[in-house]
């Protein structure tokens, strides 16, 4: 109950001269979806790296899934779940054995990987794919067996960095059901976009850009706002007014 | 006089067992802006290097500027310009060095096409000097839109030149689009986000290699075969399942803040729906009849 599983107070990243996150913060509250949005070069990746245990801070402190992310980084990973478009599985093993690697991975037990691997087969429906190479499968079965897989462990958060981009319109909506469900189960889920529909699927949404975070909100009090009809508008306006190119 | 910029017909190919393309056919006509529209894997980079004769295709002819895709490849490569999906410049050569490069490749100057690609390379100008792979991506883009332009071709293919690329500058690069296609260019470009479709003259629609409508934009919209709600309101994820159980309703999915209901009048109606949605507990609802988007209409496509 109003518990915050991220907490981040001045957050900086700096690369050379370069600040790439600049002194950012922000809170994101158990069970909720939160929207992570920018433009491209604002600063997401680097700020989601620090989050995910793989990149250290400049500055700044904060807490992820309980844990330091200035000296706590092997248990942040430990107890997150990650998931990207772009590389989730290994193509060439079968849906069998890429569950039984990330359960190795996230150190669980033989006989806890196999009644693991059931449990997400029956509830997938792919008890009879189990042996197909997982780069064999449609799209649509493949997402939902990278998001399984990324919560093998039963992460009390799941960070997804653009899960959807270049989906099928249909695959798209159905991978925000299974957001949806993850989320009605408790568990809290960050995730980056380029689609503006989906940021109005989002409890709260922060845009960043220039490194900073120029508005956090719930998608309706944003449009209130900025007086947008829809989270496309309200995106255009805070990052359109960024100087330059 | 009504020259065709673009004409396949019969394109077909596969790579082993899997068939990317399958019985391709349409026309660009000169001038014109076409979208080929679908998600990763319909098939649309082989169809881009089947055109830009970088691949044979297995069956099936094609000609771009009058020129056959297979006979005249020497001539069309002189004559198209390409941005494929992946950054494909010199990493550590300048911007300058770059463009430079691709001038020489095809016996001109940057000097004279100054004017050709003036416009968009005037905004990245004064990052001559920098190497290719410490710019941004918004440069990055625009700098390979300069390169495939600096030898004035006819006919400019984008193969996703958005993807990946936040809701603004792929507002900016259509800008630009408008802006090339207005000095005489054909463009034809592919992209994953429907929202890019409406900002065609014409498009195709693609899905697993097989094309599944075409037309200009407003043609595709009015062959959508139901009436459309759109229901907002609160619990969304909620009033989602419940729709969907309600009877009569035969689609509904999320578009951003609304979902959007297909719903067979013989069974149901608007009134209908709102009295069952108060009855279960969503007072307060909004539900209004709506035009389809592309969108609507590539999901319905899908299914068929």
């Amino acid at each position: 109950m109003g518990r915050n599983t991220v907490e981040i107070a001045h957050l900086t990243k700096k690369f050379g001269d370069f600040t790439a996150v600049d002194n950012i913060s922000f809170n994101v509250r158990d069970g909720e979806i939160f929207g992570f949005l920018g433009a491209n070069g604002a600063g997401k990746t680097t700020a989601m790296r620090i989050l995910c245990g793989l990149s250290r801070p400049t500055s700044g402190e904060g807490t992820v899934a309980g844990y330091d992310i200035n000296t706590g980084q092997e248990k942040i990973k430990r107890h997150i779940g990650y998931m990207c478009q772009k590389f989730s599985l290994y193509p060439d093993l079968t849906v069998r054995e890429n569950i039984r690697l990330f359960g190795g991975i996230y150190g669980l037990r033989d006989k806890e990987i196999r009644r693991k691997t059931d449990v997400m087969l029956d509830m997938l429906g792919m008890q009879t794919e189990r042996d197909r190479l997982a780069g064999a499968l449609p799209l649509g079965w493949k997402q939902k067996l990278a998001f399984s897989i990324a919560m093998i462990h039963d992460p009390g958060i799941i960070f997804l960095d653009e899960p959807t981009g270049g989906v099928d319109p249909e695959t798209r909506r159905t991978f925000w059901e299974m957001i949806y469900d993850a989320a009605e189960k408790g568990t809290t889920v960050f995730v980056t976009t380029h689609y503006m529909d989906e940021a109005e699927y989002c409890d709260r949404v922060s845009v960043m850009v220039d490194g900073r975070i120029a508005a956090l909100d719930t998608p309706d009090s944003l449009k209130a706002e900025y007086g947008a009809e829809n989270m496309d508008e309200v995106f255009r306006i805070i990052v359109g007014r960024r100087p330059g190119l | 006089m009504d020259m065709n910029a673009i004409e396949i017909e019969g394109i077909s190919k596969s790579y082993g067992s899997v068939q990317a393309l399958r019985d391709i056919s349409l026309q660009v006509r000169c001038g014109e802006i076409f979208g080929l529209i679908g998600p990763d894997g319909a098939g649309k980079t082989t169809l881009f290097r089947i055109m830009t004769t970088l691949m044979l295709p297995d069956a099936g002819r094609g000609r771009v500027s009058g020129l056959d895709i297979v006979e005249d490849f020497a001539l069309i490569r002189r004559t198209i310009g390409y941005m494929p999906g992946r950054f494909s410049l010199y990493q550590d050569l300048t911007v300058r060095e770059n463009l430079e490069y691709f001038a020489t490749l095809f016996g001109t100057t940057v000097r004279d096409n100054y004017e050709n690609i003036k416009e968009i390379y005037s905004q990245i100008e004064p990052f001559g000097d920098r190497r290719a792979g410490k710019l941004s991506g918004g440069m990055k883009q625009k700098l390979a839109l300069c390169c495939a332009l600096v030898h004035r071709p006819s006919v400019l293919f984008l193969d996703e030149p958005t993807t990946g690329v936040d809701a603004v500058s792929r507002k900016d690069f259509w800008n630009m689009l408008a802006r090339i296609k207005a000095s005489g260019v054909t463009i034809f470009v592919s992209t994953p986000y429907m929202d890019e479709a409406a900002l065609c003259d014409r498009l195709a629609l693609i899905r697993d290699g097989v094309i599944i409508g075409a037309g200009t934009p407003r043609e595709i919209v009015s062959g959508f075969p139901f009436r459309l709600l759109s229901v907002k309101g609160d619990r969304m994820y909620r009033l989602l399942k419940v729709l969907r159980d309600t009877d009569g309703v035969i689609s509904c999915f999320s578009f951003g803040d609304s979902h959007h209901l297909t719903y067979d009048p013989a069974k149901t109606d608007r009134e209908k729906i709102l009295g069952i949605l108060t009855e279960a507990g969503f007072g307060g609802c909004i539900v209004k009849e709506i035009e389809p988007g592309i969108e609507d209409c590539f999901m319905w496509l899908s299914k068929r």
